[in-house]
């Protein structure tokens, strides 16, 4: 077998340039069908985020989903004070679909965008909201609808980058989601405490109560990241709520 | 050509598609020489992934996708391979192909790229791929090396799956998503926390390899 050390190199570069060609050409070929594919996924979360919706999207094919998506749901972006914002950063049209959570989680609070998505079906309205934290592994993010006095959650969606699957990934299925219909934001005393997940699971519903929702046995570290999530981003709402949505939402006082 | 090392009776002109030493090829890593019971590789993916039937189904597919292609490639190079450099050359080509399986995953199967793409890419580190190219695909013919990375990938997907099936039944009381416990008739079935954990992946392996050692015999020596 050839040995030298000139044969060693060209042989290396020659494999890199082939493997690198393919590998650059396979992600040309397939990324508009990638970009389609995470479009049609981020619209269903928020669409998943209402729990009726949740029960048609599973019998639907992609353009119907596409076409109830841009039926029910209106968006529209906010900064940190709650003010409406019409252009991105290149001057653009802002589309609050194409906000990009991930990056904004990086950025401090007062510089982020906050994506609304106001759900109106038959005179019923809810707004959905996209949540961004860590979870055990990676990123987990969501989108939780709720009622316009942003008082109680109508439903949420999870979803996570790296979780355990069987475990913290359980987030995403829709038993454990469903624990959040319905519960409060808030607690008797009219102060913001979100909805905590619970250690354990199991737990009987009358001893939970409107602020909390049963556990993840065996995932207590993302369950820890969810309710972090769920505490911190729902605030940075609240003065969009105080401008723009009727009935008018209570002061969030949990500092 | 002259360090062929094809074992046993040299194929006269032309050897049958599946004559009796190739049919061992596929054979032989299904129990006797199976790549996770017996030679105990792959265990740290067969743990990992085993919560579910349906993420397992695919990631026994991709394993096997990814043994094959990366067989036939080797096999088909081998000559050409330099030897200091063969083993970072035959992590250059899995890496590549898992990379190709992940994009096309995400491109057409996005639910299950979302459940199963951190563990797609440790494909790259399962003892078996790089195993089999070490151990046959460096010496043999490719279509040889075809049903060798076959035969091993099949024989770690079965493996999997049995233990998937086991752990998502006890764990969750479904089977591929399907509520088989409530169906037939265990409606207040309690699941078993400790199978959706690793550990219960420890277990239902050890029953496995129990069985198929007691069965064949083997004994480590």
């Amino acid at each position: 077998m050839q040995q030298s050390n000139k044969y060693i190199i060209i042989f290396s570069l020659v494999l890199t340039a082939v493997l690198g060609g393919m590998l650059s050409g396979v992600s040309q070929v397939l990324g508009p069908a990638q970009k389609k594919a995470q479009d049609l996924d981020t619209k269903k979360q928020i669409l998943g985020a209402i729990p009726s919706e949740k029960e048609a999207l599973a019998g639907m094919e992609a353009e119907q989903i596409l076409a109830r998506y841009k039926e029910v749901i209106s968006s529209e972006v906010a900064d940190f004070q709650g003010n409406l914002v019409d252009t991105n950063e290149k001057g653009g049209a802002m589309v609050a679909e194409e906000v990009n959570i991930e990056k904004n989680y990086k950025k401090s609070a007062e510089d982020r965008m906050f994506p609304v998505f106001k759900y109106t079906n038959n005179g019923e309205e809810a707004y959905i909201l996209p949540v961004y934290g860590a979870g055990l592994w990676d990123a987990i993010w969501g989108f939780v609808a709720v009622n316009p006095d942003l008082k109680s959650v109508r439903g949420i969606s999870f979803d996570h980058k790296g979780e355990t699957p069987g475990l913290g990934a359980r987030i995403t299925s829709d038993d454990i989601q469903a624990r959040y219909q319905g519960k409060s934001l808030y607690n008797d005393n009219g102060e913001f405490v979100a909805i905590t997940m619970v250690k354990g699971e199991k737990t009987p519903e009358d001893k939970l109560g409107p602020n909390k929702v049963d556990g993840l046995a065996g995932a207590t570290l993302t369950a820890n990241g969810v309710n972090d999530m769920l505490m911190n981003y729902i605030t940075y709402y609240q003065k969009y709520f105080d401008k723009h949505v009727r009935g008018g939402a209570m002061t969030l006082n949990n500092q | 050509m002259s360090t062929e090392t094809v074992e046993a009776p040299v194929a006269k002109e032309s050897e049958a598609l599946l004559s009796k030493r190739r049919k061992k090829f596929i054979t032989d890593p299904l129990n006797d020489d199976n790549p996770i019971t017996v030679q105990v590789l792959g265990i740290c993916s067969a743990l990992a992934v085993t919560t579910q039937m349906k993420p397992t189904m695919v990631m026994a597919l991709s394993v096997i996708f990814v043994m094959i292609f990366s067989n036939l490639i080797i096999s088909l190079l081998r000559n050409a391979i330099p030897g200091r450099v063969r083993i970072i050359v035959q992590l250059a080509i899995v890496a590549t192909l898992v990379t190709l399986v992940n994009e096309v995953l995400k491109a057409y199967a996005f639910d299950v790229y979302k459940q199963l793409s951190v563990f797609i890419g440790l494909i790259i580190t399962n003892c078996i791929v790089m195993g089999r190219l070490e151990a046959f695909a460096l010496g043999n013919k490719p279509y040889d090396s075809v049903l060798d990375g076959l035969g091993s990938g099949l024989g770690y997907s079965w493996i999997i799956l049995v233990v998937a099936f086991f752990r998502e039944l006890w764990g969750s009381g479904k089977v591929f998503g399907y509520d088989l416990m409530g169906a037939i008739g265990f409606e207040n079935f309690a699941a078993n926390g400790l199978m959706v954990s690793p550990v219960g992946a420890f277990i239902v392996l050890g029953f496995i390899i129990w069985v198929m050692r007691a069965r064949s015999g083997y004994v480590e020596h």
